[in-house]
C-alpha cells in the first residue's frame, strides 16, 4: 500500500491559496466604482469573452480568473435571480442574497474539492445613490467583503486600489469615472513600472444605470465608449432604443432556418439575377 | 425551492453545469413544481373553475405591431373581473395577448417573460422573433394534458422582426393552436371567444401597409364589434373608466397606451357608434 504522507490542514489550505492566487494574478484585472449616474464596471478585456455582465435588474457580475470557472458562477447566479424573481416578486432579489450564494458555494469549493476555483468576483447593486450602492468582493476562498465605494480585482489588485483611493469620488459624471477606471487598470503592467494607455479595444465597460426604471444594466462600446474614452458626454440609448450588441442574430442567405438539407437552397444559387462575382 | 441543495451549502449542480440557456428547462431541473402542465390534475373536466381571459386582436403595422385585448373575465353566466390585463411585454420588442383560463394563462406570460431575458442575459444575444415563437410553442405545448380537460390557453404572440426576410414586413403575428401549433399570420389576428367577431370586422376594415395610429383605432373598433355578440367580452367601460388594454412593439421597444391616449380612442370609438352602431 502506497505510503500516505501526512500533511497539515494549515499546510493544505496555505498550498491551496497560493495556487489560486497564482492562477488569478496570470489574468487581467477589473474595476468597479461608484459614480454620481451609477456603478461603473470596466475589465482589461482583449477577447469577446464577457467578464462583466447583468444578473438582474439592477444588479451586475464581474469577474476575473479563469474563464471556465467564473462564468459557471455567472450562469449560477443568473439561474438564481432569475429562479427567485418568478417564485417571488422582482423586487425581492437583491445583491446580498447572490453574494451569500457565491460565497457559501466558493467556500464549500474551496474547502472540499483538490482544486480551489481561481476566480474573484464582485456583485454590484445599483441603489437609489451612491450611498445606497452595494458592493461584494468574493474571493477564491469564499471571503466576502462588502467594498466602500471602489474595488479592484486581478493581480496587481493593491496597486490598482491605491490609485482609486487617492481620486475616487462618488459624485464624479462618467467620463472622469471612467477616466479614473481607465488610468487605474493601466497604472500596473507597463514597462520598468510606466503607466499603459488602454485604448477602447482592450476594454469592456458597463454601466448599472442610476436613473433606468427596469433593467439597469447598459453595455457602452465602440463609438460612444471611444467618445466616452475622450472626454466626451455619454449618451444613452432611448430607454431600450437599438438592441446594440444584445441584437439577434441576424438572417443571410446561408443561414436556412426551415431545413439546412433541402435541394431547394442550391437551387436558388443557380437563378438567373444571382450576383455570383 | 431548489431540489437537491447540497450540504456543504454550494448552490447545486444544476445552477452551475453548462447545460442549457432555456429557464424552462433549468425550471424542469431545478423547480418542476414551477412549470404549469407538470402539476397532476384529478380526471374529469375542470373547465368552470376558474376564470377564463376572452378577446385579444393583434395587427401588424408599418413600424410594427399593435396588440389589443378587452378587459373581462368569465366564469359561466358570470363576470369575474372587469378590469384583468390580457395583453403584456414578452420583452423589449415582443408582445403577449392571452385567452383561455387566465390563471394558467398569466402563469405562462410570466414564464415566458423570464425565458426570454434569461436567454438574453446567458447568450448575451436576444433570441430571433422566430425564435421566441418556437419557444412559446413549446411552453403551449406543455400545458395539452391540462387544455384536455378543461384548462386550456392559447396565447397570441407579435413583435418587431430586428432581422426581418422583408423590410417592409417588420410587425409579424403568431397565432398558436392548443396542441402547441405555431402559424404565423398575415397582417392581423384575433383569438378567443370573441375572436370570430373581431376578425370579421378587422376583414373588412384592415388593408395592409396601415400606420400605428389607424391600427389602434381599427383594434378598438374590432374589440367593440367581438364585445357587441360575445357576452364573454367586454366593451370599453367608459362609466368605470375601464379601457381596453392596447400595446405597441416598433422599433423603440414596446409601449402601453397611457389612459389618456387610450380613452381618447375608446370615447371617439364609442362617439363613432352612437351615430351608426354597426360601425
Amino acid at each position: 500500500m502506497a505510503m500516505q504522507f501526512y500533511a497539515s490542514p494549515e499546510q493544505v489550505q496555505r498550498d491551496r491559496s497560493e495556487y489560486a492566487r497564482k492562477g488569478i494574478a496570470r489574468g487581467r484585472s477589473a474595476v468597479v466604482l461608484t459614480y454620481e449616474g451609477g456603478i461603473l464596471l470596466v475589465a482589461e478585456n482583449l477577447t469577446s469573452l464577457r467578464k462583466i455582465s447583468e444578473l438582474y435588474d439592477k444588479i451586475g457580475f464581474a469577474a476575473v480568473g479563469r474563464y471556465n470557472e467564473f462564468e459557471s458562477l455567472r450562469r449560477a447566479g443568473v439561474r438564481m435571480a432569475d429562479l427567485n424573481g418568478l417564485a417571488y416578486d422582482r423586487r425581492d432579489v437583491t445583491g446580498r442574497a447572490l453574494a451569500n450564494a457565491y460565497t457559501q458555494t466558493l467556500g464549500a469549493i474551496f474547502s472540499e474539492t483538490q482544486k480551489p476555483y481561481e476566480v474573484e468576483i464582485c456583485v454590484a447593486q445599483v441603489g437609489a445613490s451612491p450611498e445606497a450602492d452595494e458592493l461584494y468582493r468574493i474571493t477564491y476562498d469564499g471571503s466576502v467583503m462588502d467594498e466602500p465605494g471602489f474595488m479592484a480585482m486581478g493581480g496587481s489588485a493593491e496597486a490598482i486600489s491605491t490609485v482609486l483611493k487617492e481620486r475616487h469620488d462618488v459624485t464624479a459624471d462618467l467620463p472622469t469615472a471612467l477616466a479614473l477606471a481607465v488610468k487605474g487598470l493601466g497604472s500596473v503592467g507597463g514597462e520598468n513600472g510606466a503607466p499603459r494607455e488602454l485604448g477602447a479595444s482592450q476594454l469592456e465597460v458597463a454601466v448599472l444605470d442610476r436613473s433606468r426604471k427596469g433593467r439597469a444594466f447598459r453595455r457602452i462600446a465602440g463609438a460612444p465608449l471611444e467618445t466616452l474614452l475622450s472626454g466626451g458626454k455619454d449618451q444613452p440609448e432611448p430607454e431600450v432604443g437599438e438592441a446594440g450588441d444584445s441584437a439577434p442574430p441576424a438572417r443571410a442567405d446561408d443561414k436556412p432556418t426551415i431545413s439546412a438539407a433541402s435541394v431547394d437552397l442550391e437551387g436558388n444559387a443557380e437563378e438567373p439575377g444571382d450576383d455570383k462575382s | 425551492m431548489a431540489a437537491g441543495f447540497d450540504p456543504s451549502g454550494r448552490l447545486p449542480d444544476v445552477f452551475t453545469n453548462a447545460g442549457t440557456s432555456s429557464f424552462t428547462q433549468f425550471l424542469s431541473q431545478a423547480a418542476p413544481e414551477l412549470l404549469p402542465g407538470r402539476r397532476p390534475l384529478p380526471p374529469g373536466l375542470s373547465a368552470d373553475i376558474a376564470p377564463h381571459g376572452t378577446t385579444i386582436v393583434a395587427i401588424a403595422t408599418t413600424e410594427g405591431v399593435v396588440m389589443a385585448g378587452d378587459r373581462r373575465a368569465t366564469m359561466g353566466n358570470l363576470i369575474a373581473s372587469r378590469d384583468i390585463e390580457k395583453v403584456h411585454p414578452a420583452d423589449a420588442y415582443s408582445l403577449i395577448g392571452i385567452a383561455g383560463t387566465a390563471g394558467i394563462g398569466i402563469e405562462l406570460m410570466r414564464l415566458f417573460q423570464v425565458e426570454l431575458e434569461h436567454y438574453e442575459k446567458i447568450e448575451g444575444a436576444m433570441l430571433s422573433l422566430d425564435g421566441k415563437a418556437n419557444r412559446l410553442a413549446a411552453m403551449v405545448r406543455g400545458n395539452l394534458g391540462a387544455a384536455m380537460q378543461g384548462l386550456a390557453v392559447v396565447p397570441l404572440f407579435a413583435g418587431f422582426d430586428l432581422s426581418p426576410a422583408d423590410p417592409a414586413r417588420v410587425g409579424r403575428i403568431f397565432s398558436f393552436d392548443v396542441a402547441g401549433g405555431l402559424y404565423e399570420e398575415t397582417g392581423y389576428d384575433a383569438i378567443g371567444s370573441g375572436s370570430l367577431f373581431a376578425k370579421s370586422a378587422l376583414k373588412k376594415k384592415y388593408r395592409p401597409g396601415i400606420s400605428t395610429p389607424e391600427a389602434i383605432r381599427l383594434a378598438v373598433e374590432a374589440l367593440y364589434d367581438a364585445a357587441d355578440d360575445d357576452t364573454a367580452t367586454g366593451g370599453p367601460d367608459l362609466t368605470r373608466k375601464i379601457y381596453p388594454v392596447v400595446m405597441t412593439a416598433t422599433a423603440d421597444s414596446t409601449h402601453r397606451l397611457t389612459e389618456a391616449e387610450i380613452s381618447a380612442v375608446a370615447e371617439a370609438v364609442v362617439a363613432g357608434r352612437m351615430e351608426n352602431p354597426g360601425g
